[in-house]
């Protein structure tokens, strides 16, 4: 009985550790300057959407949505693509070979982003794809290609080898046993990771910041630390932006928890 | 088996963007960090090892690398207590359980922007959540300023990774529990185990694998930390923030100085190396397949 409660009051001691500062950055949203500094952690009165209208207007939000999502979209499904095609091709080749290009990926996973964001920044700004969202899209997935390969590695090596032999005996050729076989039998990996990547990709900093710098191609985690620049004593206003911005992954979070709980455990435990 | 050359087709435009913006961008940086190229100008000269010579005579990489060990052990620490709790607490897949996991692992979906913003609106010296909390509670004497005091934003600064990342090893750990078979614990309670030695002999040998990736990844993820920082204090209050990745982007977009801020990197790349290495030998030590 005692551990019971013991037990309740610590759960929901946490519960409150992570909602509070939620809540109180949504509901100061909805406050004017004026209750906000009188009464910071009092229930919005009078109730305002003022900041929300205040921010589509003053800012380009649409158009940091429209950026984010594109690049997010296409890193995921260039990454995906290529991925699950390098990682067929090493569960059908095998052997020697198999394992020689697995390892050339694997070794790609001990170098991270912060290691190369000065060559990286160094070639983009060669190749002159500075302020180009289709070079941030390249990049993005090139980095994330050995986490990638080997969570997509692992479920295609499970893939049953007798079927795709049988399939081959019958004279399927790759393209059809790739797309008629290994792809719907690994889609619920592939769904997996896919949530992994969007969350990484859609949150990324680090990249948007050091190829993106026109106004008008910034994603939202950039446009958000601009937001913190401008406005630097307005909290309601800041507060606004995050939960603007947080919004679309809190409800994919709401409806596709599943895929997004397995995908960055899948990822944590291999990244 | 029968290798059809159409395999290579499936490998060439993923390798190929993988030799030109991952692979070629690493060698290169390991050149630049022999050269004193600003980042800017069109030549450069080779310095030999000069780079980290002075990377590693100077006050504030050292200071960032002390500072990066201090994170990261407070953040395992906490980190991993933490989410061992919280997986023994919720281990059942009952509906309440499942919703509180939920809850926990929410923040891990959230960008490290919008935390660090929101945590920077909780720690705020004046208008903050935590500070009016405590004076209300009558604890003024407590109500410190957690980000612009150089002996504490550090911890302040771990306090919201831990946050962040927590719920993401509790589903780990809870995975874990959930790979134990429930044979084992019906067999320690007819042989009369209490609660604590069933832990201690059941759950806790048989979790180990699971600890190991917690640790293994809390400890690299500590390392790897930038976004967080960036966004709350920016190395600063006199550099009592700077950790390896802020030092090194500093050394580069803020000194200009790409050639040292490469040796910087290739310092990290070497310590993350070990790191790694450290971690799959502990994995496989623990006969975890993936």
């Amino acid at each position: 009985m005692l551990i019971n409660s013991l037990r309740r009051t610590l759960l929901l001691l946490y519960a409150a550790v992570i909602i509070i500062p939620l809540y109180i950055v949504l509901v100061s949203a909805f406050k004017t300057p004026g209750t906000f500094f009188a009464k910071p952690l009092s229930w919005p009165s009078p109730f305002t959407v003022e900041n929300f209208t205040t921010m589509f207007q003053s800012q380009p939000m649409w158009r940091y949505f429209a950026n984010s999502a594109g690049v997010t979209l296409g890193t995921v499904l260039l990454e995906l693509l290529l991925g699950s095609m390098i990682a067929y091709a090493i569960a059908r080749l095998g052997g020697k070979l198999g394992k020689g290009l697995f390892l050339l990926y694997l070794a790609g996973l001990i170098v991270p982003s912060q290691v190369n964001m000065l060559p990286i920044y160094a070639l983009v700004h060669r190749l002159g794809w500075t302020d180009e969202h289709g070079g941030l899209i390249l990049v993005t997935a090139a980095l994330l290609l050995p986490l990638t390969v080997f969570l997509l590695t692992g479920f295609m090596g499970l893939l049953s080898k007798e079927i795709l032999e049988a399939a081959s005996i019958d004279g399927a050729g790759e393209w059809t046993l790739y797309t008629r076989f290994a792809l719907p039998l690994s889609a619920p990996s592939l769904a997996a990771a896919a949530a992994f990547l969007f969350v990484m990709v859609w949150n990324d900093l680090l990249l948007p910041m050091l190829l993106l710098n026109g106004k008008s191609k910034l994603t939202l985690p950039l446009a958000m630390l601009q937001f913190r620049g401008e406005y630097v004593t307005d909290y309601p206003m800041l507060l606004t932006g995050v939960v603007v911005t947080s919004l679309p992954m809190a409800l994919l979070f709401i409806f596709l928890q599943r895929f997004f709980v397995a995908g960055m455990t899948a990822g944590s435990l291999k990244g | 088996m029968r290798r059809s050359p159409v395999l290579w087709l499936f490998l060439l435009p993923g390798t190929l963007l993988y030799l030109v913006l991952f692979i070629y961008p690493t060698l290169s940086g390991m050149f630049y960090s022999f050269t004193d190229w600003d980042g800017v100008s069109p030549s450069y000269r080779m310095v030999g090892a000069a780079n980290y010579k002075e990377t590693l005579e100077s006050i504030v990489f050292r200071k960032a690398f002390i500072n990066n060990v201090k994170f990261m052990l407070v953040v395992v620490l906490f980190q991993t207590l933490l989410s061992l709790g919280l997986a023994m607490l919720l281990a059942r897949n009952s509906r309440i359980h499942v919703l509180l996991r939920a809850l926990y692992f929410f923040p891990t979906v959230l960008s490290s922007v919008s935390v660090g913003l929101i945590w920077s609106f909780v720690y705020d010296p004046s208008i903050g959540l935590l500070n009016l909390s405590l004076q209300k509670a009558g604890l003024e004497s407590l109500a410190l300023s957690w980000t612009g005091d150089a002996g504490l934003a550090l911890y302040s600064i771990a306090a919201v990774q831990v946050w962040a990342h927590a719920g993401q090893m509790m589903i780990v750990f809870i995975a874990g529990l959930h790979s134990i078979p429930a044979e084992l614990y019906e067999a320690a309670r007819i042989d009369g185990g209490g609660r604590w030695q069933i832990f201690r002999k059941v759950t806790w040998p048989l979790l180990a694998p699971s600890a190991t990736i917690v640790l293994a990844y809390t400890t690299i993820q500590s390392f790897k930390a930038f976004d967080l920082i960036f966004t709350m204090t920016d190395g600063g209050p006199n550099y009592a923030t700077e950790i390896l990745t802020t030092y090194i982007y500093h050394q580069a977009f803020g000194s200009y100085k790409f050639g040292s801020a490469a040796a910087g990197s290739m310092l990290f790349l070497i310590l993350l190396s070990v790191l790694t290495a450290l971690q799959f030998r502990a994995l496989r030590a623990d006969r975890v397949s993936y």
